[in-house]
């Protein structure tokens, strides 16, 4: 049985899980996004979509604070996760530990599949063998990896197919136990058959933590978005229920252009 | 349901303290390179400074090949000679490392495999940490008859030498250096070239070096570093006699052996021992701009 993606929308408009006011994103002093507001619920998955350089990355970099690594990043307005504005907030190790990312390539660490898998929690503190051993086999298992590996989990991750690869990174994000898990372009490097594997995962997922889902691929958002963004050349066109977007009702030409492929 | 409440980013815990604490560590560590080259810079200049103000004439140091400065009535302090003995042995020290370094580079790089890279590599390595000293003595005691037989001539401690000396030792380091390059280029590239049918000459010539160039400079550039600044082998095997050379079969003297070598004897202030230290600043400065140039082109940073 398939959940509709509008019912859930629906059903979890209570809880706001992130905030985004007024969000511009500057490379250099030059704008590649612009003017942003929208609200994210707990437990939906959130699409986002558009084209390339339409902002959508810089949109991750700003919440999890990754613009600190990039040179020339400056981020105005402001985001509130779980109530607390990331910008000024103290800590932001914690902040980056409560949000997963997966990021478009594959980037199996140069460790163990096993201790790919076991990083987070340990360095969350969790030491006993026993306890790791329950979450790799979980997270391994949820990324739909758990058959393919669980005979070699001392061989090196960084060795995996690219596709592989990728599901050891989903896995990794889901040790962390995140309440928010962003997914950029996450199928780019995996075959169709695994990527409709991790579909199911994260509508399964959607039990217990947000999911913001960056995608090239627009079906791809109608199969899995409750409510679906569109970015388009550094600013967001609109956000809208997935089932009412995808039926033609959308609100800007531009965004039921993209949908059906007209351009882009 | 969730936890979102009980989630507090405000909360500095230890790993966070942890984390300040050994960014102020690092920091310390790495102002430490700024503070000791500040300080070695200012330890020169103060032991020099006193002949550059009053007995140093910019002309004469600069241009007389005349190095006497332990003539009692004129001491004489020109470094013309001294910088032309450096410069003539680097410059063939390039001439033979060159070559070498990047045949050698490529062919471990590119062409050795499994075993046989491995035990180039290490055996590169292993030719790297040979003491100068070493290849001074070889220089002294192997190429100097060979010269002297088989060039007939009276001296074999000349530029040829030192050059061949000090071009076998620059050549291991280029090597590394090189090879990290080559190393650096993204194996798609090869591969995309190769699926187009090139050859592996081709390859490398038209892919895989033009995309290591800045590294492979940087290589030449830090290779000119180092023989500007090596004293020892270049003190055994030039025969240090001060000259400015005609050809390869003359005798020079370097800057650098002309410290090591005089340093010892001369007062401590006197004119000669800060003219020594004056030769330090030159070298100092010269090194600096190399290294700097050396690094400014690796990073690909072009100037102008």
């Amino acid at each position: 049985m398939v959940v509709q993606p509008g019912q859930a929308a629906e059903e979890s408009v209570s809880g706001q899980i992130l905030t985004v006011k007024d969000l511009t994103i500057s490379y250099g002093g030059v704008p590649a996004l612009s003017g942003v507001n929208l609200d994210i619920r707990e437990n939906e998955i959130f699409g986002i979509i558009g084209p390339a350089n339409a902002g959508k990355t810089s949109f991750l970099k700003a919440i999890n604070r990754m613009d600190m690594f990039t040179a020339g990043m400056g981020v105005q307005g402001e985001i509130r996760f779980c109530g607390q504005d990331v910008q000024t907030l103290k800590n932001v190790y914690a902040l980056r530990s409560a949000i997963g990312v997966v990021f478009p390539l594959p980037v199996g660490l140069p460790m163990t599949i096993y201790d790919n898998v076991a990083l987070a929690p340990r360095l969350r503190g969790i030491k006993a063998r026993q306890d790791l051993d329950v979450i790799v086999e979980r997270c391994l298992e949820r990324a739909a990896l758990w058959d393919e590996v669980k005979d070699r989990l001392d061989s090196l991750g960084s060795l995996l197919s690219g596709g592989q690869q990728q599901r050891l990174t989903i896995a990794r994000a889901l040790s962390q136990e995140p309440t928010l898990l962003m997914l950029d372009e996450f199928s780019i490097a995996v075959d169709p058959v695994t990527t409709m594997r991790i579909e199911d995962v994260l509508k399964e997922l959607r039990q217990e933590m947000t999911i913001i889902l960056v995608t090239n691929l627009v079906q791809q958002a109608n199969r899995l978005a409750d409510r679906t963004a569109f970015f388009l050349q550094g600013s967001c066109v609109e956000v809208g229920d997935t089932a009412t977007l995808f039926t033609g009702g959308a609100q800007d030409q531009r965004t039921t252009d993209y949908i059906e492929g007209r351009f882009g | 349901m969730s936890d979102i409440a009980t989630q507090d980013f405000d909360r500095r815990n230890r790993d966070w303290y942890i984390d300040k604490l050994v960014q102020l560590v690092v920091f310390f560590g790495g102002i430490s390179a700024i503070v000791f080259i500040i300080g070695i810079f200012v330890f020169i200049t103060k032991e020099g400074f006193g002949f550059i103000l009053n007995t140093m004439d910019p002309v004469e140091f600069f241009t007389s090949p005349y190095w006497e400065p332990s003539d009692e009535d004129a001491p004489e302090y020109g470094i013309l000679a001294l910088i032309a003995g450096t410069a003539s042995v680097t410059g063939l020290a390039l001439i033979v490392a060159i070559p070498f370094s990047l045949g050698a580079a490529i062919f471990v790089g590119e062409f050795a495999t499994g075993k046989t890279r491995e035990l180039l590599k290490i055996l590169v390595e292993l030719l790297a940490a040979i003491p100068s000293v070493v290849w001074g003595f070889i220089g002294l005691t192997i190429m100097n008859p060979i010269i002297i037989d088989l060039f007939d001539v009276p001296v074999g401690l000349t530029v040829l030498n030192a050059g061949i000396i000090l071009g076998l030792m620059t050549a291991p380091i280029m090597t590394s250096i090189a090879e990290d390059a080559l190393k650096a280029v993204p194996d798609r590239y090869r591969e995309a070239a190769e699926a187009m049918g090139a050859t592996r000459w081709q390859v490398i010539f038209k892919v895989v070096l033009p995309a290591a160039k800045n590294g492979l400079l940087g290589a030449v550039l830090l290779g000119v570093g180092r023989g500007f600044g090596e004293t020892m082998a270049v003190l055994l095997a030039t025969g240090h006699s001060v000259n400015i050379p005609d050809s390869v079969f003359d005798s020079v003297r370097a800057l650098t052996a002309t410290i090591a070598a005089e340093l010892g004897e001369t007062a401590v202030g006197s004119d000669h021992y800060q003219a020594l230290f004056t030769i330090g600043i030159f070298l100092f400065v010269i090194t600096f701009v190399i290294n700097l140039t050396a690094d400014l082109v690796v990073r690909g940073v072009r100037k102008g």
